[in-house]
Formats: C-alpha cells, sequence, structure tokens
C-alpha cells in the first residue's frame, strides 16, 4: 500500500469558530486516510485545556494569564459576533438545529480517528500551561516536530 | 445490486456523512456494496471526492427530493 498522505494544521487561532474549522478539516482528512496532526500554539492550545478548575504551581502572571483564557473548547469565544458571550450561545444553538457537531464532540472525534494532537511547549510555557491542565493522550513538541511533519504534508494549514 | 451494508447519515452535517461512511467501509469487503443515505447538500460533492481519492467505486447516486442515496462499491 502507498504511504499514507499527510496533513497538518497549526492552530494559532483560540477562536471557537476558527477551532471548528480546523477539527472539521482534520476529521475530513482522517476519513481520507491522511495521517493528520494538528499543533497547538499560542490561543490554540486553549482548545486542549480541561473545563475542570485545576491549581497546579504557578507565578502571579502565570495564574493571571490561566483566569483570562478559556478553560476548554467549550468556553471559547467567537472571531466575530462576540456579543459579550451571547455570540458562542446563538451560534450553539443554530448548530444544534442544523445537527452540526459541537466543538468538544469534534475533538472527541479527532481522538477517536487516531488524529495526533500536539502542543507546542514553547507556548504553553509563555502562557503557563501545565501538562496536566491539557487534555490526556496528546503530544508534545516544538517547530521542528511540525517541519518534521509538514515537508512532506499533502495538505498545510495555519488556522 | 446486492447491498451488504447501509448507513443511514440523513440529517448529520459536515463531516460527519463522509467520517462514517469510512467507518462503514471498513467493515465490508472489496467488491461489496455500501450503501450511504444522507440529507446534507454538501454530500453530494463529497462522497463523489472522496470515492475517487479513496480507491472505491461510486456506482450509482439517487436523489430524491434532497435525500441522496449512494451506492458505493468498495476498492
Amino acid at each position: 500500500m502507498a504511504e499514507k498522505k499527510k496533513t497538518n494544521i497549526i492552530l494559532f487561532s483560540g477562536d471557537y469558530d476558527k477551532t471548528m474549522a480546523a477539527y472539521i478539516i482534520a476529521n475530513g482528512a482522517a476519513a481520507y486516510d491522511h495521517d493528520v496532526t494538528i499543533f497547538h500554539t499560542f490561543w490554540g492550545l486553549n482548545a486542549l485545556r480541561k473545563d475542570e478548575k485545576l491549581q497546579p504551581k504557578k507565578s502571579f502572571m502565570e495564574k493571571m494569564f490561566g483566569k483570562m483564557m478559556p478553560r476548554g473548547a467549550n468556553n471559547m469565544p467567537l472571531s466575530k459576533m462576540q456579543f459579550l458571550g451571547m455570540g458562542p450561545k446563538m451560534i450553539k444553538g443554530v448548530m444544534k438545529k442544523h445537527n452540526a457537531m459541537p466543538l468538544p464532540d469534534l475533538i472527541d472525534m479527532a481522538k477517536e480517528q487516531e488524529i495526533t494532537l500536539l502542543a507546542c511547549t514553547m507556548t504553553m510555557d509563555l502562557l503557563g500551561l501545565k501538562k496536566e491542565e491539557l487534555l490526556d493522550d496528546i503530544e508534545y513538541g516544538g517547530v521542528a516536530a511540525y517541519i518534521a511533519e509538514g515537508e512532506d504534508g499533502a495538505i498545510n494549514l495555519f488556522i | 445490486m446486492n447491498i451488504t451494508k447501509t448507513l443511514d447519515a440523513k440529517g448529520l452535517a459536515c463531516p460527519m456523512p463522509i467520517v462514517k461512511t469510512k467507518k462503514a467501509i471498513e467493515g465490508i469487503e472489496s467488491g461489496q456494496i455500501l450503501e450511504v443515505v444522507a440529507t446534507d447538500a454538501g454530500a453530494k460533492s463529497d462522497l463523489t471526492a472522496w470515492c475517487k481519492s479513496s480507491g472505491h467505486e461510486l456506482v450509482n447516486i439517487n436523489d430524491d427530493q434532497g435525500v441522496f442515496t449512494f451506492y458505493i462499491k468498495k476498492g
């Protein structure tokens, strides 16, 4: 059998809608039998945060960052029409009506399809995110991990 | 036509029809037919492209007022 094609997505954004696009593409590519990796960096790391309140040891600055950033995919804001939190509520209602999969389900589906979810360790340090705050069963890496996958990727996206 | 398996993907939105079709086709043998029923308006071009790329044969598509039925022969 021919070697599998690769799809690599860099998820930089911490917006619900953009993250949804990234995960829909990732799941679609996995259905095309691609090896898929999503590299979460900067605000995109928030998609991997656990919903629960955890209190790992942190500096003051790290605590502030932790408080200001959304805890998990379901709490992320929209890139447009946020309306102080009304926007996400509205879009989730519309999604339900149209049977679109909510973002947390898309992330579960990604895991089920063996998509590699990778967290950038350098930006984890910057934002003060600890491994125990992020989902289990993810991988950690840096730019070299992306380049290694990206140099023979059929699809490379930055979202 | 001898249908081995039927997948009901009615009401499902992108990307689920493709994801479920991929799962369903893993469960049948080469040469057998998978029937997929979907209502997503994009499913027609999605499944057509997916079959072409994945080496399966799209034998036939029925369009009954927005309910699409696909017959896919596993490659």
